[in-house]
């Protein structure tokens, strides 16, 4: 078996060392009843062809983005990934190190945290950051409980804008600490009134932009509001790409910035792993969850990189940790952290620019197919439209005709019928114009 | 000290920040100049820089190859981190994470264009099943510890839906941080369980502090002394004659899968940490997968979404009204459908190995580690009588009087090219120095590494407390100053104007 180096000689020899008969007579503690006498209904081992096979089998039953015109989005976006970046993260030392615990051998994990740190606050306009969370939505739930912390309070209210997902991880992992979380109802007009529902008793309001529907925002007027009543303003991205072009959160007075990071950093993946961002203001930085990544200095006076103010975590403080968090998203961070160098301040802004343009483009050549209606009047790369046929049978409708054309709200919402006719529809760089018109082409059969 | 003009020592380069290395303008992709009549951002354009750093490509990989190169892995050295199994990440893992129908598919594609993803995650479930022997699994939790959480949110679930919420999760003093943790993240007080000298937990100590008020026992088994809890039946039916439930740390499932059909030992709920016994990448502290199998009492609580049989293919569940009559989801932990990108690699290894294959795996990471304490137990100080499962766990014992610390004992062994044991846990023990060879560790490497510390341990006998207080001295850097770093926290650059300013 080709990934066990031990023979059977090798197995003789060690238990005869060891003073044991068998290999068997090690696991004497094991209650016979729980041994696993009945071998389970599962294969005997195969070689790497015949893995290749089966799995390739499985594989080729999808209909890959890259074989069909594609605008999904709903928080998981397909960009151009430079060859360098996967050769990078599948180098060893960074693909199979533990966590960088012990920092004289994890300097290169540690230094790329520490540049990741840094690129994610930049991109926020936050101060801080930590070296990453699972996903966007179980960041948004700790946002929330750190909002809770920092307020002492224990009401938080998340807005129609935010990712469904989000919000009901939010909820879920919420629902036992005592916290009050209510989600408002989905906002596809950008319409609910949040300013009326903010008052002193608030720990903090979670809202997105570019928003679930596609709106951008200006939560400036939010911020100043809540910090008026002592409350926290918390905003989840979940297309970083936005930031190389719209006012960043931390300009706008949010306190904590949450984003997914998959986007920047590796396939969509069927949706995971992703990558959580998670950024705050100074002051707050004691109350934050997950690891942190801190500059300090060697025995010789070399400056040198070590996981820091570890007091927060559950290793430390077991039950009064900020979080439970221990394996977080190490490697996501890092394809990330490359992408962000590659690109660098001039590449992440046109990269920025081009994707917008892109949507632009489409959204005024689905505006004008009779009865779509395009609903945000501001957007980067995605925005909402209404059909005037169920979204869902539309998007199956084109997936027949071979074209990945947008997402139906409904599979989110399944019980706001008002919404079954609308579809997110999203663009980017990888998208061309002949995919473009190709899905024009089939809406206008399809409609 | 380093001699160099430098400061290089030949393959180990200094290498500043991207930002130090920064020139405005430059970049490493080649991207077309947008065309755009009138942007529809609504005024919101960003005014400022971003200041993210300007390389080019030649640039951008010679900086992460050199700060690889400051790295241990496994790929590079034996890494025995105990309660970490660190096994080999299999190549093949990687290249078919990489098919495009399964790293370029996205995750709100309609259903009839990605039933092989929905039968891959099928069959996932099914082989965690198997290997278990319990009835259901819910594959969204992202991580051991998130694992944990949706185990007792279950739990909680099943006895509020008996109308008996109870308060308090009973966890061994031996257990890893994240139990208690978890416990508190789901609204628990926590109280600890004693030891019962030998490395297990006491079932007198348990039965002692069950009661009306406790809902669940949270039990690490093999535990965190390498220990298999010999009395595992016992514990759970005390456990629930009190009318609580069993949560299973599956964090040292490597010792036994294949071997142990856990449904047997009576739990109700233990995940499995696809990162470690399904040899998918640490990648340095992440992403990981915890599938967390649960009993028949708790798989009506699983979370969304779920894959089920459908009569045109699989269906994906993502909604309390799309699920079977019965069926009460806790609610939803994880953006999309989970780890997907892991539950590849997991399978693909799991496939590899075959049922035969992973028995004989298990097999061998118990031998390697009991391999270990009987060459080193003469010399170091093993904590407690073997034989032990997975891991095996030494104190400080035999470094008593010579003025080397583990922390000394540890750092002296990186110099010798091998990453340290885990270090100071678990707390039962002093000065614990925690082992976890893993299956994938020819005999050769065993013996070299305990040649290596019998000859480390003489040495501190000896009396050269000085020589380990000065190690490591062949790293890219000595040992840090970590409580500077907690005084003064410098989690960012910042540019150096500003820094002035401030």
């Amino acid at each position: 078996m080709r990934y066990l180096p031990l023979t059977d000689d090798d197995r003789r020899a060690m238990l005869e060392t060891i003073g044991a008969d068998s290999v068997d007579a090690l696991f004497r503690d094991v209650p016979r009843a729980a041994w696993n006498t009945a071998a389970p209904n599962l294969p005997d081992h195969l070689g790497e062809i015949e893995v290749e096979r089966a799995l390739s089998v499985m594989a080729r039953k999808n209909l890959d983005c890259g074989a069909a015109p594609c605008f999904l989005g709903a928080g998981a976006y397909r960009h151009h990934t430079p060859a360098a970046l996967d050769y990078l993260i599948q180098r060893g030392e960074f693909l199979t190190a533990y966590t960088p615990y012990q920092p004289e051998v994890s300097q290169g994990t540690l230094q790329t945290l520490f540049e990741f740190q840094t690129q994610v606050a930049l991109i926020t306009g936050m101060d801080v950051a930590n070296a990453s969370m699972y996903d966007a939505a179980t960041a948004c739930a700790e946002a929330g409980a750190m909002a809770a912390r920092i307020t002492k309070r224990k009401r938080i209210l998340v807005s129609g804008s935010v990712h469904p997902h989000y919000a009901s991880v939010t909820a879920t992992q919420l629902q036992h600490t005592g916290l009050d979380v209510e989600v408002l109802p989905p906002d596809p007009l950008a319409m609910e009134d949040l300013l009326g529902r903010v008052d002193e008793d608030l720990a903090c309001l979670i809202v997105q932009t570019p928003g679930f529907f596609g709106h951008l925002r200006d939560v400036s007027k939010l911020a100043d509001a809540l910090h008026e009543l002592g409350a926290l303003l918390v905003v989840a991205v979940a297309e970083p790409l936005s930031l190389g072009l719209i006012t960043p959160p931390g300009e706008m007075g949010a306190d904590i910035v949450v984003a997914e990071g998959q986007s920047m950093a590796t396939p969509p993946s069927f949706g995971g792993p992703g990558v959580g961002l998670f950024a705050t203001r100074s002051k707050y930085l004691r109350q934050m969850p997950g690891r942190l990544c801190g500059e300090t200095v060697d025995v010789e006076g070399r400056r040198g990189y070590v996981l820091t103010l570890s007091t927060r975590e559950q290793h430390i403080r077991r039950e009064k940790a900020t979080s439970n968090i221990c394996t977080n998203s190490g490697l996501i961070a890092l394809a990330f952290s490359i992408h962000m160098t590659l690109l660098g301040e001039a590449g992440f802004t046109r990269l920025a620019e081009i994707n917008h343009a892109r949507a632009v483009d489409l959204a005024g050549r689905l505006g004008q197919l009779e009865g779509v209606k395009v609903l945000p009047a501001a957007f980067f790369n995605e925005f909402a439209v209404t059909l005037p046929k169920p979204a869902a049978e539309v998007v199956e409708a084109l997936a027949a005709r071979g074209i990945l054309g947008g997402v139906p709200v409904s599979r989110f919402h399944p019980t706001y019928p008002e919404l079954a006719e609308v579809m997110l529809v999203a663009a980017t760089e990888m998208n061309t114009d002949a995919d473009v018109d190709a899905l024009v082409a089939a809406l206008k059969e399809i409609l | 000290m380093v001699d160099t003009i430098t400061g290089n020592q030949a393959l180990q380069i200094e290498q500043p920040l991207i930002f130090e290395q920064d020139e405005p303008g430059r970049t490493a992709v080649d991207l077309p100049a947008p065309t755009i009549q009138e942007d529809r951002l609504g005024g919101l354009r960003r005014k400022t820089k971003v200041g993210l750093a300007g390389l080019s490509e030649p640039q951008v990989v010679r900086h992460y190859t050199r700060l690889s190169q400051k790295n241990y892995g496994i790929d590079s050295v034996f890494y025995p981190l105990g309660s970490c199994t660190m096994k080999h990440n299999p190549r093949l893992n990687e290249k078919m994470a990489r098919l495009p129908g399964f790293g370029d598919i996205h995750p709100f594609q309609p259903e009839s264009t990605v039933q092989g993803a929905l039968e891959l995650m099928d069959t996932l479930a099914h082989w965690l099943k198997e290997l278990t022997g319990m009835p259901a699994v819910a594959l969204s939790p992202a991580a051991g510890a998130h694992g944990e959480l949706c185990g007792l949110m279950a739990i909680r679930a099943a006895l509020e839906a008996r109308g008996d919420a109870r308060k308090v999760v009973l966890v061994p003093e031996s257990a890893h941080g994240t139990n208690p943790a978890t416990a508190a993240a789901c609204g628990y007080e926590v109280e600890s369980i004693p030891g019962d000298g030998n490395g297990r937990v006491s079932l007198a100590g348990l039965k002692d502090k069950l009661g009306p008020h406790v809902a669940a026992f949270m039990v690490t088994n093999p535990n965190t002394c390498g220990l298999f809890e010999g009395e595992i039946i016992e514990i759970s039916k005390a456990v629930h004659d009190a009318g609580a439930l069993v949560y299973m740390d599956g964090a040292n499932y490597n010792a036994i899968m294949g071997r142990v059909k856990v449904a047997e030992l009576g739990i109700d709920a233990m995940h499995i940490n696809l990162h470690k016994t399904f040899s998918t990448p640490h990648g340095g502290g992440g992403p990981g997968a915890g599938p967390t199998v649960l009993s028949d009492a708790l798989a009506p609580f699983a979370p969304l979404p779920f894959v089920v049989h459908g009569p045109d293919g699989f269906r994906m569940i993502e909604h309390a009204r799309d699920a079977a009559e019965g069926q009460q989801p806790f609610g939803r932990m994880k953006g999309f459908h989970g780890q997907f990108g892991v539950f590849v690699r997991a399978l693909s290894y799991m496939m590899s190995m075959g049922k035969d294959g992973l028995a004989k795996a298990s097999g061998d990471a118990v031998l390697n580690a009991n391999y270990l304490q009987a060459r080193l137990k003469g010399s170091l100080s093993a904590s407690y009588e073997g034989p032990v499962m997975h891991e095996a766990l030494f104190d400080d014992r035999f470094l008593k009087d010579t003025g080397v610390s583990t922390l000394d004992f540890a750092k002296a062994m990186i110099d010798e090219g091998f990453h340290p044991m885990t270090m100071y846990f678990p707390l039962v023990v002093h000065g614990a120095l925690l082992m976890e060879p893993t299956e994938t560790e020819s005999k050769q490497t065993l013996d070299a590494f305990c040649d290596t510390l019998l000859a480390l341990a003489a040495k501190a006998k000896a009396g050269n407390a000085d020589w380990f207080k000065a190690a490591p001295r062949h790293t890219p850097r000595g040992r840090l100053d970590e409580a500077q770093a907690a005084r003064k926290p410098v989690l960012r650059w910042t540019p150096p104007a500003q820094v002035a300013a401030e």
